[in-house]
């Protein structure tokens, strides 16, 4: 004999596994399994810090940008992500965690974010290539998200995907631009191409079949497609770009497979892939540390908004009234 | 629960609009395809206005805004809160976006004002003016090159500059250059906000805890001995304001002073002396060691390619 309340959740998970069989969405209110709402967390979590760490790399350049027109685009794209940063972590919110909560555990390690953003940015091309490459691979994996079962995920993705989309195309015509500039300036994006190409193949993960949670994430329709089927579209996307750019993608097994209709293309070092995600990147510790700062200077700020907002409801800076966040 | 929406993103036509290399890619870029700001404006230098003048006081309006848009930029990544950084990057980008409006006017008006490049130089006039001037060159007010120091003196020097400026743009909508006139009136909306923003958290951190308190009377200090400065007028800003085309900074002496009256007086801090002897003649080239720094960063990657298009 079964106890009622094993009956109760039983018709739960069978009500949830329709929903999710019909595509429709599930809401925050609803009630969902613990895996699922756990392995959601950690997703939007994740891409969430990946848009705030995402901020570093080509923000660097903001303050150097090589013309006024290309510091407003890069501000502008660099505030954007804050904005995204800020949709995704209320989505998160929605799932019973808070921002100072995830913002701890960003800072002290216990949650990561893309490993992409560990690497270097020693030129104003790597802004460009950003934009093409990263954001490009951001966007193959992001797509499929707009679709996503949990409702203020899916909406928070589609938004961003109109923006990411942008931020693309923005990046590319810098490097278009500076490929009909000077010969420095297409060494430039060679040179940057040819460091942000293996990387931006590992952000879609690792190969299927290491990949040991994406059954079950594809099952509960939180991700739509294999890690390879997003790597093999991004492969296919971006050679047609690259020719029109008259770059070379370092990789001398990349071909059209003709059969397969479909580009070859070469195996990223997955030792690589595997110690930068340990925290053994170029960049981990500054990245950190750069988030760390921030938020530790900004305490008293914090306090400060709390503390007035507590005594006068009304007249705190709008951000304030959010309360004092760790 | 909800039902799948009729109408989602169709996954295979965005990847089809990526692919698509062909198209005219510049379109993507911001500052093409957006609204030209003098769209209908009467470009024409008004016949009887001193194009000398006119490109000086435009320096000086534009280089208040670009370097003080240089400074909030570099709060980008760094703010307290996700919500801070992004109110101070649009700040800084409404400033950006005044600045590159009137150092092209400038520029127009007066193209001995730009510095020279090699005749085979891409960079735009903005850029030469932004970008290859010396610091003796710049004719901006010290208030806004100043380091930002933490987020309280960052909000009282916004205070004050807005304040300023915004007292300063409401009558240059009336202003004889037809150019002035047009960015002045796109740019009192933005500062009226910029001097909302900044109000509402010197107020809020002046009254917040001991140690904001402590904090923002450290600020006051070390931002209000360059207030006076911004009311002290320059013979072009006098001749400007005499041909009907610029405003004299000591005639908005007294609607600021009120302004900052009523903000200081609910956050309780002093008032800065707006009549005292200025330490720096920033509009005659003058400056603090701060502003060399600031430009030798902004302008490094530009001028090690003078020939560069970006």
């Amino acid at each position: 004999m079964t106890a009622p309340a094993a009956v109760d959740e039983e018709r739960l998970n069978a009500e949830f596994d329709a929903v999710i069989a019909r595509q429709d969405r599930v809401e925050p209110r609803d009630w969902m399994p613990e895996g699922y709402r756990k392995t959601l967390i950690r997703q939007i979590a994740q891409h969430a810090h990946s848009e705030i760490i995402g901020m570093q790399p080509e923000g660097a350049w903001i303050s150097r940008a090589p013309s006024l027109r290309r510091k407003a685009i890069l501000l502008a794209k660099v505030q954007d992500e804050a904005g995204h940063g800020l949709y995704l972590y209320s989505a998160v919110e929605t799932l019973g965690v808070d921002r100072a909560d995830l913002t701890r555990r960003l800072i002290t390690g216990a949650q990561k974010y893309s490993s992409i953003f560990n690497y270097p940015t020693p030129s104003y091309a790597d802004v460009g290539t950003i934009g093409w490459l990263v954001d490009g691979a951001a966007i193959c994996n992001q797509v499929p998200l707009c679709r996503s079962s949990y409702g203020p995920y899916s909406r928070a993705m589609i938004r961003i995907c109109k923006e990411e989309s942008f931020h693309q195309r923005q990046g590319y015509e810098l490097l278009m631009t500076m490929m009909r500039g000077t010969r420095e300036q297409r060494a430039m994006v060679q040179d940057s191409v040819d460091r942000w190409w293996w990387p931006s193949l590992m952000m879609f993960g690792p190969p299927d079949a290491d990949s040991p949670n994406t059954a079950q994430s594809m099952r509960w329709g939180i991700k739509r497609h294999t890690n390879d089927e997003l790597r093999q579209r991004f492969v296919d996307m971006t050679v047609p770009q690259a020719d029109a750019l008259g770059v070379t993608l370092p990789d001398p097994r990349l071909a059209w497979n003709p059969e397969r209709g479909h580009h070859d293309f070469g195996e990223p070092d997955w030792d690589e892939f595997a110690r930068v995600i340990k925290g053994d990147g170029p960049c981990n510790a500054e990245r950190i540390a750069h988030r760390r700062r921030a938020h530790e200077d900004g305490a008293w700020v914090r306090e400060a908004a709390a503390a007035f907002a507590a005594r006068n409801p009304a007249g705190a800076p709008a951000a304030a009234t959010r309360g004092g966040r760790g | 629960m909800t039902r799948s929406p009729a109408a989602e993103p169709n996954e295979e036509s965005v990847y089809a609009g990526l692919v698509d290399v062909d198209g005219d890619a510049s379109q993507w870029a911001f500052g093409a395809g957006f609204d030209d700001p003098l769209a209908g404006v009467d470009t024409t230098v008004p016949a009887g206005l001193d194009r000398t003048d006119l490109a000086a006081y435009c320096l000086m309006l534009g280089d208040d805004a670009l370097v003080l848009a240089q400074r909030l930029a570099e709060w980008c990544s760094r703010a307290p809160e996700l919500e801070e950084d992004v109110a101070l990057a649009n700040i800084s980008l409404d400033l950006l976006g005044q600045a590159r409006l009137l150092l092209a006017r400038a520029a127009a008006a007066d193209p001995r004002s730009v510095p020279e490049l090699p005749p085979d130089s891409p960079v735009p006039a903005e850029d030469a003016l932004a970008l290859f001037r010396d610091p003796g060159g710049f004719r901006n007010v010290a208030l806004a090159e100043i380091p930002n120091g933490d987020f309280a003196q960052s909000s009282l020097r916004l205070l004050l500059f807005s304040v300023w400026r915004l007292a300063l743009l409401e009558r240059l909508r009336a202003s004889a250059d037809p150019v002035l006139a047009a960015v002045a009136a796109k740019g009192v909306a933005e500062v009226a906000y910029h001097r909302d923003y900044a109000a509402r958290w010197t107020v809020t951190l002046a009254r917040g805890t001991a140690e904001s308190r402590r904090r923002t009377r450290a600020g006051a200090e070390a931002v209000w001995p360059h207030a006076a400065e911004l009311f002290a007028a320059d013979p072009v800003e006098l001749r400007m304001a005499g041909a009907k085309a610029g405003v004299s900074p000591e005639e908005v002496r007294p609607a600021c002073e009120e302004v900052l009256e009523e903000v200081l007086a609910a956050a309780d801090l002093p008032r800065p002396d707006l009549a005292a002897p200025t330490r720096v003649r920033g509009r005659a080239g003058e400056h603090t060691p701060a502003l060399a720094a600031l430009l030798a960063e902004m302008q490094s990657l530009a001028r090690e390619h003078p020939r560069g298009t970006w």
